[in-house]
C-alpha cells in the first residue's frame, strides 16, 4: 500500500521545503516536503522529471547504431545500456542464442561494469554517510573526507574502480563508449595477453571484495535496529533470475515476490514483460510508476536493484557470495530484508560475486575464442533486459523494413524504483523529520535513503547536460526563507547563498 | 571537442609525431583518473566549454576540494586533490584547455565556430608539443586566455 504521506489532506498553512540537488538541463529530480506549523510532515514526494527526448532522438536511426548511441544516457552505467541495447538488437537480427565466446565476453564486460559501478556507489558516494554519520560536517562527509580519514579504504575503492574499467576496456575495446557488443555477438574476444593482465590482479580484487562485505556488515550491525528500520518499507521485489533460480545479471527470466517472500510470478520470459508490468501516471510527477499488473497500482509497486536481486534469488553460483547471501538473508527471519540501507550490504555481496565471476571467466578458454557473431533474419521488434547495477533495465525497439527505429521504450532502474524510493523517503520523513526543525543533517537523511537506491538520475531523466544544484526553503506565506544555488560549467563551479 | 582533438593528435602520432605524448579519452572525471596522472611531467586536460573566451582558454589547475563529489563527475581540481591524498605527493603540472563550443545537442556535429576554435587550439598545441617541456611554463604564460 502507498503511504498516506503521498498526498496531504489539506494544504492550507503548510510550509514547503524543497531539496533540489539532482537537477539536469532537460529534466531534474527534487524532493518536496510539506510541514505544518507544529513541524509535522504532511506530505513527502520525490519528483524526477523523466525526459523522453532520447527515445525521440533515436527514432529514424539505424538499429545497428543503438548499442553505441544509447551509452550517452549515463556516464556511470553506459555498459548496461550498451548490453541491453545489444540484446534487443540480437532479437532484431533474429538471434536468440549467442556463441559461447560472445556471451562470455559480454558477461565479462557486464561484471566489470557492475564491479566498478558498485565500488563507486559504495566507497565514494554512500560510505561517508555510514562511516562519518549523517550529522558529520558536510564538507567532510564525502570522498575526500574518506581519503583523509580512511586512506586505505579509499584507495581500495579507487583500485576496484580501476580494475572494473580495465575489464570494460578489454572487452568493449575502449575506455569509454565502447563498441564491443554488436547485433548478434561481439566484435572482439579477449586476447591471451589481455587475459593474463586481468588475471594478475583478480585475486586481490576478490580479497578486497570480501573485505568490503565485512566492512558493511560491521557498519550495518553496529546499529542494527536503527539501520534495519531506516527507509524500511514492505515492497514487492522484481529481478532476473536464472532458470534454476540462481542469481543472474545478464540473461535470465523475470521473477517477482511479495513483501512476505511469496512468489507472484516466476520464469517470465523477458520479452513478455509487458504482460506483467504496467506503468501508472500521477498528476504530481513526470515519471511513471510501474507496477505488477496482477496486483494493481496501489499494491503492485516493487523494488529493483541489489536488495531485490539478493532477496529474490535462490542462491549465488559462486561460493563466497553464496555464503554472504545466507548470512544476509538471515536478517529477514524468513521474509525479504526491507531496509533501504540493506541495499549497500546487498550491493557489496554483488560486488564480491562479480569479482568471483570474473575470476572464473578468466579461466575459461571460450573468452579467447574466434566464433564471435551469429546471424539471422531481421525482425520488427526486439526487447533486451539486463540487471544494471541499480536494477532491472528494459530496452524495447521496433524497426521498419529498412532497419530504421520507429519506436523505442526504455524503462530504467530509477523508474522501476520510483514508488519504492518515494515510500522510503516518506518513512524517513515520518520517523526522523516529523516535528523537528529541518536542519541539513536531517535533510541529508532523505538523501541517504535516495542514495541507497540510486544516486544517479541521469538514466531516468534520459538527458545529458550541466547540473545545477538548488535548494529553496519557503515559509507558510510562500516567501523564500533560504536559497542556495550551485552552477556547474564543465571544470568550474560557483556556490552562492542568498538570504 | 576533447575526443576530436585527441583523435587528430592520434593521427599525427601514428605518423611518427610526439613519441612522448600519451593520449587518453574519457567521459566523466572520477577518482580513478587520479591514477592516470602517475609518472607524468605535464597533463593537458582538453574539453569543450560554453564559457571560455574563443578560441580557447588555458587555466593552470591546482588541487582543490570542491563540491563536485556530489556528482558523478569530479572537477579536474578535485581529481588533482585525490592524487595528492592517495599518492601523498603533489600532482604533475596540469593545464585545463577549455575550447569554446556553442551547441551541444545530441547527435550534432561540430559547428563552424567550434571547428575554427578547434583548429586554432590544435595549431597552438602543435607549437607547444614541438617545444622542450622545460620551456612550457614560459609558453603557457603567453598563451590565449
Amino acid at each position: 500500500m502507498t503511504s498516506p504521506l503521498e498526498t496531504a489532506e489539506d494544504l492550507a498553512g503548510l510550509k514547503r521545503v524543497v531539496i533540489e540537488p539532482l537537477t539536469r538541463v532537460e529534466g531534474h529530480g527534487k524532493v518536496t516536503l510539506l510541514q505544518d506549523q507544529e513541524g509535522h510532515i504532511r506530505q513527502a514526494r520525490l519528483h524526477i522529471a523523466e525526459f523522453r527526448g532520447f527515445e525521440k532522438f533515436i527514432q529514424g536511426r539505424p538499429y545497428w547504431e543503438l548499442p553505441v548511441v544509447v551509452q550517452r544516457l549515463c556516464g556511470i552505467c553506459p555498459v548496461s545500456h550498451h548490453l541491453a541495447a545489444a540484446k534487443a538488437t540480437d532479437r532484431l537480427v533474429g538471434v536468440t542464442e549467442l556463441t559461447p565466446t560472445a556471451e562470455k565476453v559480454r558477461r565479462l564486460m557486464h561484471y566489470g561494469q557492475t564491479l566498478q559501478s558498485h565500488a563507486l556507489h559504495f566507497f565514494h558516494l554512500a560510505s561517508p554517510d555510514l562511516l562519518f554519520g549523517y550529522d558529520d560536517e558536510v564538507h567532510h562527509r564525502n570522498i575526500l573526507g574518506l581519503i583523509q580519514d580512511h586512506p586505505e579504504l579509499a584507495r581500495q575503492g579507487v583500485l576496484l574502480r580501476k580494475y572494473g574499467q580495465e575489464v570494460i576496456r578489454v572487452t568493449a575495446g575502449r575506455r569509454v563508449h565502447g563498441n564491443g557488443a554488436i547485433p548478434g555477438g561481439v566484435n572482439k574476444s579477449v586476447s591471451p595477453e589481455e587475459r593474463d593482465t586481468l588475471k594478475r590482479d583478480i585475486g586481490q580484487v576478490v580479497r578486497w571484495g570480501t573485505e568490503a562485505v565485512e566492512l558493511i556488515k560491521r557498519l550495518f550491525t553496529h546499529q542494527l535496529a536503527y539501520h534495519s528500520r531506516f527507509g524500511s518499507v514492505p515492497a514487492n521485489t522484481l529481478s532476473l533470475v536464472r532458470g534454476d533460480g540462481a542469481f543472474e545479471l545478464y540473461q535470465g527470466a523475470l521473477r517477482a515476490r511479495d513483501p512476505e517472500g511469496r512468489m507472484i510470478f516466476d520464469q517470465v520470459a523477458d520479452r513478455d514483460y509487458g504482460e506483467h508490468l504496467r506503468e501508472a501516471v500521477k498528476s504530481w510527477s513526470y515519471m511513471k510508476f510501474p507496477f505488477i499488473a496482477e496486483l494493481g497500482p496501489e499494491r503492485g509497486w516493487y523494488r529493483v536493484g541489489p536488495l531485490a536481486r539478493v532477496n529474490n534469488c535462490g542462491f549465488f553460483p559462486t561460493a563466497l557470495a553464496e555464503a554472504e547471501r545466507r548470512e544476509f538473508i538471515a536478517l529477514g527471519k524468513g521474509a525479504p530484508v526491507q531496509s533501504a540501507l540493506a541495499y549497500h550490504w546487498a550491493r557489496l555481496i554483488e560486488l564480491l560475486y562479480c569479482a568471483e565471476a570474473i575470476e572464473n571467466l578468466l579461466e575459461d578458454p571460450d573468452i579467447s575464442g574466434d566464433d564471435l557473431v551469429t546471424r539471422g533474419e531481421l525482425q520488427p521488434s526486439g526487447i533486451g533486459v539486463v540487471e544494471a547495477p541499480r536494477g532491472t533495465l528494459f530496452h524495447h525497439y521496433e524497426i521498419d523494413s529498412e532497419g530504421l527505429v520507429t519506436k523505442a521504450n526504455l524503462i530504467v532502474s530509477t523508474t522501476n524504483n520510483n514508488q519504492a524510493m518515494n515510500e522510503s523517503i516518506r518513512q524517513v520523513a515520518r520517523e526522523y523529520l516529523d516535528g523537528n526543525e529541518l536542519t541539513e543533517p536531517l535533510l541529508n537523511r532523505i538523501e541517504v535513503a535516495i542514495r541507497a537506491y540510486d544516486p544517479c538520475l541521469s538514466c531516468a531523466t534520459h538527458a545529458l547536460g550541466r547540473m545545477p544544484l538548488e535548494v529553496v526553503l519557503v515559509d507558510a506565506a510562500g516567501g523564500v526563507v533560504d536559497h542556495r544555488y550551485r552552477q556547474w560549467d564543465g571544470g568550474s563551479s560557483t556556490l552562492s547563498t542568498e538570504r | 571537442m576533447g575526443p576530436e582533438l585527441v583523435n587528430r593528435l592520434k593521427g599525427e602520432q601514428d605518423a611518427g609525431a610526439y613519441p612522448e605524448l600519451d593520449l587518453l579519452t574519457d567521459f566523466q572525471p572520477q577518482v580513478e583518473h587520479a591514477l592516470d596522472l602517475r609518472q607524468r611531467s605535464w597533463v593537458l586536460i582538453a574539453d569543450a566549454s560554453l564559457r571560455a573566451r574563443p578560441p580557447f582558454e588555458l587555466t593552470r589547475m591546482r588541487p582543490r576540494r570542491d563540491p563536485s563529489f556530489t556528482t558523478h563527475a569530479l572537477t579536474p581540481a578535485a581529481v588533482l586533490q585525490v592524487y595528492r591524498e592517495i599518492e601523498g605527493a603533489e600532482p604533475p603540472a596540469t593545464v585545463l584547455l577549455a575550447i569554446r563550443g556553442y551547441r551541444f545537442e545530441l547527435g550534432e556535429g561540430l559547428s563552424a565556430g567550434a571547428a575554427t576554435n578547434l583548429t586554432a587550439c590544435l595549431r597552438w598545441l602543435r607549437r607547444l608539443l614541438a617545444t622542450e617541456a622545460s620551456r612550457w611554463d614560459a609558453l603557457l604564460r603567453h598563451a590565449p586566455g
